[in-house]
């Protein structure tokens, strides 16, 4: 009876397997295969490395006609250590020259559009490879916390929030299989081109898959294995090499992205010129690293948060919403702990746009694309609203709420005020009679909140008062019982804070308008540092004002109202539209060049969309997505349901 | 009565918007009444209306205040004459925005205008290729002639540009009426000031024929000036215009 129910356990286990591992097959053999199926096109066999595929694809293209309508190459950036290797000889490395396309060279395949095809799936595997890659850093953290206080409901949700995950990463894997494989059916001088110079990092590529494999099967299927003492030391460390191996998974396939923006590692002529390294190391690459890796961490949390509403609204016992309401606050919390630095992560990567490429930076945010950051200053405040509403429908779960509760009204004016400001567009869409109302095109007041001045003094405010929403839910439940100073007059030290700072950032946003535009930006730091200043400090006093306090009554965990599980749907929702569209932004952003202004794009498609076509593809790749979604969701469900005698 | 307290919460913030805003405006730009853009107005009053939606709705109170009234009407067959009621007047001012939406109009249809086009990489004037993004203006470096160059640039901007821009650079010259959109105004921070000097140079050498493609519609007459001004007299207009109006060039860090 043992035996039988120990291979049922073992078959079982090997079942869940079956589609994460197909998936991730798939992906790995098309990666491995793919520098071999270019250098196979150019009649060089057996080549797999970088740099001898790198000869074979400068071999084998003949230099096709510049196109009459292209406009004059930048350099691309001049890599003084690739030209130094250059001139050592053609023994060492053989310059790649981007090959010259002409509209034969892209394939045609009856029934999909090339660019909508490889569009769709792109945009998937990065909604679902950010999700796989974010939910392990702050599962391991949830972990680590259930480890060093011996509490294991954190060691359970943990878990929980990792049987979410894992038919996610079957799922990314998936999509990046599709996607190697559409990229090469579509683009294949492309890929040649690509595989050329980054021959030796997809490799590494592929292999860091097989480790993260290793990695995720490990860690997941040997939680309960590995669940207490030295074995659970082993298991951290497990998940340390997990997020190790995801990490160097998004840094190598972002120098791919970030090449194609900004090329680097190239001669005075365009040509590769060997060093993969200084290809990789391009000037966006770790602002897109980091940019990235937070985004990551709280586009994991929102899923997860609403993965937690879902079961909260279809839980039958109050244990169990008790459960999902305490899951979805812990994913709500992490996920705004990766929200509230992101603004600032996405200056830095727009600042080292605009400093790589004047042309790039001023079509994304004052020219073609600039109505595109108007739909994410929708959506980011959307995000903002629906983060703080979360947090004051949370003063419900707590006895001694009703002590704050008159100041959410002027929160509210504060935060609606703020985003209004942060939303209004610089150049604004009239009829003819209002600019003739308002004696021309340029709006003396609205016109003011247009610039950067404007929208960084109102996305520090809205933090700032998104974190005093967080901070009030926090102390609600509880009473200072000291005697001290702190106890005293703590609170009133952290009202001066926040005034102080809300001036400071208010007093900084006005003079910037005085100032250079240089100067103007470089002050967008010294905002950021208040804000992030009230964030510890106010988080610092709140420990020695509650040094000795006393509970308001147990917190009444799966108290919240339905309308409460919404909001963090909406959450979830707003942050897939977000990425979509500023995913398809970044990429777009190239317009006509496969690689900025190195590797023009003659393909049918190698045009910019309107934005309201840009806009319904994002769309519907986000319906998609949520389908999926619900899938994902649907899986550990079913599981459960399988084990259900088991578990009980 | 507790519902009525968000509705007017959100009817004085329209007004404010409505007449607070064209009020300041007006003081700025005295002569004008610089109304809210109905787009711009639609935007706000969303999220105005969302926004006291949530703060009102948080609490089970408050949210029972808030539906509260609406479920009785809804609900309770004493009150079927106020839900008709109600019904009609919805139906009706979902029928008057619909009237406006499709109402046959005279008025030119607005238009989606970027803020600045985007420069190319390179640009050709006088039969030579300037990089945009490494130029830098050759007369910054002179500074002993500095005071110099900007007058002679302020005499070259009063005999070529001031007709259009204006004699205090705010885009209302004598022919600005003439135009639409109208000339720049370098005097908001929104136009010379968070620019280089490579891209004003390339965007008044080249002028309204030199605008890029993406981004259309570019609708400009400033004339080709590199066909009409040597390259250091358009150096020096450049440098009068940024000295008059007390903003700094942008600068960008160098990439290595």
């Amino acid at each position: 009876m043992r035996i039988e129910s120990m291979l049922f356990k073992q078959k079982k286990f090997f079942t869940r397997l079956r589609p994460a591992v197909c998936g991730t097959a798939v992906f790995l053999a098309f990666m491995l295969a793919l520098p071999a199926m270019t250098v196979k096109t150019t009649g060089v066999a057996g080549a797999l490395w970088g740099e001898m595929s790198v000869q074979a694809a400068s071999a084998a293209e003949a230099p096709a006609a510049a196109p009459a309508a292209a406009p004059a190459a930048a350099p691309a950036k001049k890599d003084e250590k690739a030209a130094a290797k250059a001139e050592k000889g053609p023994e060492e490395y053989k310059p790649i020259t981007p090959p010259k396309l002409e509209l034969k060279d892209y394939p045609k395949i009856k029934g999909f559009n090339s660019r909508i095809t490889v569009w769709f799936i792109a945009q998937l595997h990065l909604f679902f490879g950010a999700f796989v890659l974010g939910v392990p850093i702050f599962v391991w953290v949830i972990e680590a916390v259930g480890y060093k206080t011996k509490d294991e409901r954190y060691d359970n949700m943990a878990h929980e929030f990792m049987k979410v995950a894992m038919t996610g990463f079957s799922l990314a894997a998936s999509f990046g299989g599709l996607l190697s494989i559409a990229l090469v059916v579509f683009y294949p001088h492309f890929m040649q081109y690509m595989a050329s110079v980054f021959g030796k990092v997809m490799i590494y590529y592929a292999l860091f898959f097989f480790v993260e494999s290793f990695f995720v099967y490990t860690y997941y299927y040997g939680w309960d294995k590995m669940s207490s003492g030295k074995d659970k030391l082993i298991h951290l460390g497990l998940g340390i090499g997990l997020n190790g191996a995801g990490l160097m998974l998004m840094a190598l396939s972002n120098s791919w992205a970030a090449f194609m923006m900004a090329p680097s590692g190239l001669d005075e002529s365009g040509a590769f010129a060997g060093d993969v390294w200084a290809a990789m190391h391009s000037h966006l690459w770790n602002p897109l690293n980091i940019h990235r890796f937070i985004a990551n961490i709280a586009y994991g949390g929102s899923l997860t948060a609403s993965y937690a509403a879902f079961k909260f609204l279809t839980a039958n016992t109050p244990e169990e919403k008790a459960h999902y309401d305490w899951m979805g606050y812990t994913s709500f919390f992490v996920s705004m702990f990766g929200m509230l630095p992101l603004p600032f992560a996405g200056y830095w990567l727009m600042k080292e746009v605009y400093d790589y490429s004047q042309q790039m930076g001023i079509t994304l945010m004052g020219g073609a694309f600039a109505w595109l950051f108007i739909l994410q200053a929708v959506l980011i405040g959307a995000i903002f609203l629906s983060a703080n509403y979360y947090l004051w429908c949370s003063l419900g779960r707590s006895n001694g709420s009703a002590r704050y509760t008159f100041m959410i009204k002027p929160m509210a004016v504060i935060i609606v005020t703020a985003f209004l400001m942060w939303l209004t567009p610089h150049t604004l869409v009239m009829t003819s009679q209002e600019i003739t109302k308002i004696g021309g095109a340029h709006h003396p007041l609205l016109g003011k909140f247009g610039v950067m001045a404007a929208k960084n003094t109102a996305v520090n405010t809205l933090i700032i008062m998104t974190f005093c929403s967080f901070q009030i839910f926090k102390r609600s439940n509880i009473r200072a019982t000291g005697k001290g100073f702190w106890a005293q007059y703590g609170t009133t030290v952290q009202i001066g804070l926040y005034v102080a700072a809300l001036t400071n950032i208010f007093f900084l946003g006005i003079w910037s308008y005085y100032i250079p535009a240089s100067t103007r930006i470089g002050l967008s730091v010294p905002q950021v540092t208040t804000t992030l200043m009230v964030a510890v400090l106010s988080s610092v006093f709140d420990v020695f004002i509650f040094k000795s306090n006393e509970e308001l009554g147990p917190p009444k965990w799966g108290s919240m109202p339905v309308r409460s599980q919404y909001a963090l749907f909406t959450l979830t929702v707003a942050f897939t539209w977000l990425m979509g569209l500023m995913g398809y932004v970044r990429s777009a952003i190239r317009q006509h060049w496969h690689i900025y202004t190195v590797f023009r794009d003659n393909s049918a498609d190698a045009f910019t969309p309107t934005l309201p076509y840009a806009a319904a593809i994002v769309t519907g790749i986000v319906c998609i997505f949520i389908a999926l979604v619900l899938f994902m969701f649907w899986m550990p469900i079913l599981a459960s349901k399988g084990n259900g005698a088991e578990e009980h | 009565m507790q519902f009525l307290k968000p509705i007017l919460a959100i009817v004085v913030a329209y007004l404010l918007i409505k007449l607070g805003v064209p009020f300041l405006g007006s003081l700025m730009h005295p002569g004008t009444w610089p109304v809210v853009p109905s787009a711009v107005m639609k935007m706000y009053m969303a999220f105005i209306i969302l926004g006291t939606l949530l703060s009102y709705t948080y609490s089970e109170e408050g949210y029972n205040a808030l539906i509260g009234p609406i479920v009785d009407v809804y609900s309770n067959p004493a009150k079927a004459a106020i839900k008709f009621g109600l019904v009609f007047v919805i139906g009706a001012f979902g029928a008057f925005v619909a009237y406006q939406y499709v109402k046959p109009t005279f008025d030119p249809p607005v238009e989606l205008r970027s803020v600045h086009p985007a420069p190319p990489s390179s640009a050709e004037l006088w039969g030579k290729s300037f990089q945009i993004q490494s130029l830098k203006n050759p007369l910054r470096d002179d500074k002993a002639n500095f005071a110099k160059n900007v007058e002679e640039g302020g005499a070259i901007f009063f005999k070529n540009c001031f007709y259009c821009h204006g004699d205090k650079l705010d885009g209302k010259g004598h022919f600005a009426a003439g135009f639409n959109p109208l000339p720049a105004n370098f005097t908001d921070v929104g136009t010379i000031a968070q620019l280089t000097e490579s891209f004003v140079f390339w965007r008044v050498g080249t002028g309204g024929p030199g605008l890029p493609g993406e981004g259309t519609p570019w609708i400009s007459a400033m004339p080709v000036w590199h066909t009409l001004l040597s390259e250091e007299e358009l150096w020096k207009v450049i440098m009068f215009i940024y000295d008059y109006t007390g903003y700094a060039p942008r600068v960008t860090t160098e990439v290595k």
